[in-house]
């Protein structure tokens, strides 16, 4: 019983991080329609940025935290510019393939750079007694800080002016058009949003686990199958979406090998898709 | 002589696997012979996807999962029941077009990037599956012991058979390739493409024609898995299930132009000769993955058809005879 409470806690845990980086991928879809390929790549420079700005220039971890999330934002609007802009309206093999290129650039830099080795931030706040097991305390707070993004972009989102305009273009882009919103504008905001969301949560999973340059693309695939399992385009779903996942890895290693996890993730994944491919929360289309 | 020109497209199709293929014969060289092989594994893989995506209009991520797929089922029928290597591979084959058959009936209902998507959650399920599978290996895979080549002739004359037999399965696709483009039910599936719902009023049977067409795009993949493995002689679920290669095999498409005959064949070519040329030189050799990314950027954003796309739009002579 209390082995299964720790996973749980684990596993809850991890899922809040899990949560916002597939609420970047599904911001961007809702929005505009196009599947990040490039959002592993981005999660891992988020790690990276944490890494370089605490141990390069000992910024305080959680304060580089806000200056990863300014630098992912801005990022992620270039990128828009850059590689999406153009093909906003094409065939859906197109924003796939501009956003894989983008991560195959970032990823050949990164490699050029990084090397494949892996990194591992030296930093450490000890445990805390939670409920009833023993957390490191930095996965608590990194748990936190994910409600906080994800409760700030809920907020934003809702009730602030461009936060209206994104879901206006989220509905309708033509009408939203008519109205005088600027759609161009709009669209690279959110493509920037999505990409902060990404940024934040890698720089949070880089406080408790090592990571290489390649390692954001684990979490790209957690990130297809929250947000599917959510509703692509819903992007509360996806934090609990990203529970539902944290929870699954954290009991099926209780009744099976790990290795086994992958392949209902993925089972489930496909499953969803052909069921209810507006989510589990989604209504019907 | 009206007929021969009305195939042009095939003959220069043929024509260039055939130089391919025969290059390393004249040279002699074991080095040229081990390049044109991968060179003619992407031509065919990309050929055979490209039915799926280029005629059909469906995107698959994880069109890897044939090759891993037909490649664990061919190795494991050589490595640990004793089968030759011709009936093996015709199991690969296959046990990747049972696959597609039995998947694609059901995701095949999927449209855009949700089918795109379904497909990544195959390949994963698939290798993550085959990961936990302990007759064939688990996570560290199978090798093969080296006396089993014995009965080809050696390892020298192994790997000689092995071209050989690459060469034939990439004149297949390629043959194939043509035939759907030319047929009925190849201009089925291009109505399915241009607009699925239309195509069906107008009496295209999409459900059937799309599983086929996926069926046809998963077999030979299969086949070149179970050739390729048993060239290899090891097999493991990170070399069989790449999602990059998927993804490389929809570069070449996209770089030839997607859709046509000939097409992949030069997209696949062209896409080998610049990794090539960037892997040996001394400047880009660390920067190859970027500079990969940059290219398929630019062909996204400027050129979508891809190079006989392109010219087939600007020359309304080539519309004529290169397809």
């Amino acid at each position: 019983m209390e082995a299964i409470l720790r996973s749980l806690i684990d596993g809850l845990l991890l899922g809040f991080v899990y949560g916002i980086a597939a609420m970047g991928l599904t911001l961007i879809w809702g929005v505009m329609n196009v599947i990040n390929l490039s959002h592993g790549s981005l999660i891992s420079l988020g790690m990276f940025s944490l890494y370089f700005l605490f141990t390069g220039l000992g910024v305080h971890p959680y304060v580089a935290i806000v200056i990863t999330a300014v630098l992912g934002l801005l990022l992620g609007m270039i990128i828009y510019a850059v590689a999406v802009h153009r093909i906003i309206n094409a065939p859906h093999l197109s924003t796939l393939l501009a956003t894989y290129s983008v991560n195959m650039i970032i990823l050949g830099i990164g490699t050029a750079i990084l090397t494949t080795s892996p990194y591992n931030v030296p930093f450490d706040l000890g445990s805390i007694k939670f409920a009833a097991s023993v957390v490191p305390t930095t996965r608590l707070i990194a748990a936190i800080v994910a409600m906080l993004v994800a409760g700030g972009l809920y907020l934003f989102l809702q009730y602030s002016r461009l936060g209206r305009y994104i879901r206006a273009v989220t509905d309708n882009r033509d009408a939203a058009e008519i109205v005088g919103i600027p759609s161009a504008q709009i669209l690279a905001l959110s493509f920037g949003l999505g990409t902060m969301l990404a940024a934040i949560s890698g720089a949070l999973i880089a406080t408790f686990f090592p990571f290489t340059i390649l390692a954001g693309g684990a979490y790209e695939l957690k990130s297809f199958v929250i947000g599917v399992l959510g509703g692509l385009g819903n992007p509360v779903g996806s934090l609990f979406g990203g529970l539902i996942l944290g929870v699954i890895e954290g009991l099926v290693p209780l009744a099976m090998p790990t290795t086994w996890t992958p392949v209902l993730e993925f089972v489930l994944f496909v499953l969803i898709l052909l069921v209810r491919p507006t989510g589990l929360f989604g209504g019907s289309e | 002589m009206k007929s021969l020109r009305q195939h042009t497209s095939l003959w220069l199709s043929l024509g260039a696997i055939i130089l391919i293929g025969a290059w390393p014969l004249v040279t002699g060289s074991a080095l040229s012979r081990e390049t044109m092989f991968t060179v003619l594994r992407s031509v065919a893989l990309a050929s055979s996807l490209n039915i799926l995506l280029g005629y059909t209009g469906y995107v698959s991520f994880g069109h890897v999962v044939f090759f891993g797929l037909g490649g664990y089922v061919g190795f494991y029928l050589i490595a640990a029941q004793g089968w030759n290597l011709w009936p093996a591979m015709l199991m690969g084959g296959l046990a990747a077009g049972l696959l597609a058959y039995l998947v694609g009936a059901a995701i095949l209902r999927l449209r855009g990037a949700y089918f795109a998507l379904a497909t990544i959650g195959i390949n994963e399920a698939v290798r993550a599956f085959i990961n936990n599978f302990e007759p064939f290996g688990g996570p560290t895979g199978m090798t093969l012991n080296f006396k089993l080549y014995k009965v080809y002739g050696g390892p020298g004359a192994a790997l000689q058979l092995s071209f050989y037999i690459m060469i034939g399965l990439t004149l297949l696709v390629v043959l194939l390739s043509y035939w759907v483009r030319v047929s009925k039910f190849g201009l089925g599936l291009l109505a399915i493409r241009e607009d699925e719902d239309a195509a069906e009023i107008m009496g295209v049977t999409a459900p059937s024609a799309k599983t086929w067409a996926f069926v046809l795009s998963a077999i030979i993949p299969g086949m070149i898995g179970t050739v390729f493995f048993f060239k290899n002689g090891t097999i493991e679920p990170g070399l069989a299930f790449p999602l990059h290669t998927s993804i490389e095999m929809i570069v070449m498409i996209m770089l030839g132009g997607q859709g046509t005959v000939f097409g992949p064949i030069l997209g696949a070519a062209g896409y080998e000769a610049l990794r090539d040329y960037l892997l040996v030189s001394p400047l880009f050799k660390n920067l190859q993955l970027a500079i990969s990314g940059i290219l398929l950027l630019l062909i996204v954003l400027f050129i979508p058809r891809g190079l006989v796309g392109w010219l087939r739009q600007r020359y309304a002579k080539v519309r004529r005879w290169l397809i």
